[in-house]
């Protein structure tokens, strides 16, 4: 179970996060939605240790990963998988080299075991005979599926996607929303997902969590929070123009 | 107006501080991380082929002009006092001591700090970085350490390797054109240099790989803001390398001169 506790996070002055509290259950899939910019891949961050919070507590099945020295979290980081945004590939690496990083960087394994391991994980995404290949050839959704790739080589027991379907086609939007399902499936893992897509969040989320203001106004079922009452959570899930929400969104002097 | 300025004064001095601070934690890092194993030879050795082999044509140029130029303009006063076969010591002098470590740094620095913090950010930006932590990898041992050994190594070979070029340009001069004698020009270069002449430069160098190092792969590390972050990043390494090339060259040749 991941536990987050009163965290509150600034950036020069600035209130991303307000001592937000979430509880996230073992074995789910959980979507945190919000606007642009509210906090979401910090919150992200925060989860797998990559930011440290001004203040409050992260606990992964019970320990405190804020009050960690660097070992100890690389220990709890190899129980996580994680997709950036825009993939994160290394430039400057294979796509065998980016998708085995972690087996040649941490493990004594022979170069034949790291690729053939490598290429069953590019197999579980659907991706064969691009292994030499460097990632600036491939294409946005490829990079995707790569970086997915690179993220269940270790076996993970907690996944985390930053926008998954941000930057892609709808097309390959939903064929990565059917490969975060299987891979939850197979592979039985935690998932949590950010995201304002909301059409990826209801196909792939057990909970749904809403992030406004620096805190979780809203967490519930995704029927819950389609149908939820609160004019915040409504206007963002049907992605009203009008509404609670305005801050960024008035042109009405432009026009 | 007075309370503006102070106001101005304080965060110029605020900001210096947190740059000196950020660039000693990474250097300590730095040198933290060197004994920990893995040493990535591989990448160890890609780094010194980028920053040593490539750098040859450049250095070469550079170096072989310097010293043409120098022999010249010695030539110019040397003449006037029909002492033209100093020129010879003037040259390996003033290429060993002065020329070599400091030329050397600075196309060093244009070249190779540019292209590091161009590098780095481009990674930061693209968390690549992140990518590398959430990996349980740390960046600075994956990406500073390797930079930082290919750097001390190679920029004090290239300089013995500039100073080489810079006294054949004195010599094609010399000997070419303003009819010294071969063995003259020779015995004249040797008899003024000594050890010292030429571990000092040495030393000079191997605290300017560090600075080019440290510099180019802190701005890396924190920019931010996409291809213009990465853009401003890269300029703010050249310029800071070159400033603290020169500062640092002034406070050694005082060291030097002084301690002797």
């Amino acid at each position: 179970m991941i536990e987050i506790i009163n965290v509150c996070k600034s950036f020069d002055g600035h209130k991303v996060l307000d001592n937000l509290n979430l509880n996230i259950q073992t074995g789910a899939t959980t979507v945190i939605i919000g606007r642009s910019g509210c906090g979401k891949s910090v919150l992200l961050k925060h989860i797998i240790g990559l930011l440290k919070p001004d203040s409050g507590h992260v606990l992964i099945d019970g320990k405190d990963i804020t009050r960690m020295d660097e070992k100890e979290l690389n220990d709890v980081r190899m129980k996580f998988g994680m997709l950036f945004q825009g993939a994160a590939l290394f430039d400057s690496l294979t796509i065998l080299e980016n998708v085995g990083f972690a087996m040649l960087e941490h493990t004594s394994a022979s170069m034949a075991e790291v690729e053939k391991r490598s290429r069953e994980c590019l197999a579980l995404v659907g991706l064969k005979d691009i292994e030499n290949k460097k990632p600036a050839e491939l294409s946005g959704g490829m990079r995707k599926r790569v970086g997915l790739a690179r993220a269940i080589l270790v076996r993970p027991q907690i996944m985390l996607y930053d926008e998954p379907t941000t930057g892609v086609d709808p097309i390959m939007g939903d064929s990565i929303n059917d490969l975060i399902i299987k891979l939850h499936t197979k592979l039985n893992v935690t998932s949590i997902a950010v995201t304002h897509d909301m059409t990826s969040a209801y196909k792939i989320a057990d909970r749904i969590a809403m992030l406004y203001n620096g805190k979780i106004i809203s967490d519930g079922k995704p029927e819950e929070i389609e149908n939820s009452k609160d004019p915040i959570v409504q206007q963002f899930v049907t992605g009203a123009g009008t509404g609670p929400i305005t801050e960024g969104i008035d042109f009405e002097h432009l026009i | 107006m007075l309370k503006d300025l102070a106001v101005i004064l304080g965060k110029r001095f605020i900001e210096f501080v947190r740059y000196a601070g950020g660039t000693s934690i990474l250097l300590g890092e730095t040198l933290f991380w060197i004994p920990v194993p893995p040493l990535r030879k591989r990448h160890i050795l890609e780094q010194m082929s980028k920053i040593g082999v490539d750098s040859l044509p450049i250095v070469s140029l550079i170096s072989l002009f310097t010293g043409m130029v120098l022999a010249l303009q010695s030539a110019y006063q040397m003449q006037k006092l029909s002492a033209e076969m100093y020129i010879a010591s003037l040259v390996a002098l003033s290429m060993t001591r002065e020329l070599g470590p400091v030329l050397t740094a600075l196309i060093v620095a244009g070249r190779i700090g540019a292209s590091i913090t161009a590098e780095v950010g481009t990674m930061k930006v693209t968390e690549q970085i992140d990518a590398l932590e959430t990996l349980a990898t740390n960046p600075v041992k994956y990406l500073v350490v390797p930079r930082f050994l290919a750097l001390v190594i190679m920029i004090p070979l290239l300089t013995l390797y500039a100073d080489a070029i810079g006294g054949l340009g004195g010599y094609l001069i010399g000997v070419y054109k303003l009819n010294i004698s071969h063995s003259m020009y020779m015995k004249m270069s040797w008899e003024a240099l000594t050890y010292k002449d030429i571990y000092t430069g040495l030393i000079k160098s191997t605290f300017f790989a560090v600075i080019i190092c440290i510099i180019a792969c802190f701005e890396g590390m924190k920019a931010e803001g996409g291809a213009e972050g990465v853009g401003k990043a890269t300029t703010s390494s050249v310029v800071t390398s070159f400033i603290l090339i020169i500062a640092s060259d002034c406070f050694f040749t005082a060291l030097f001169y002084f301690l002797t």
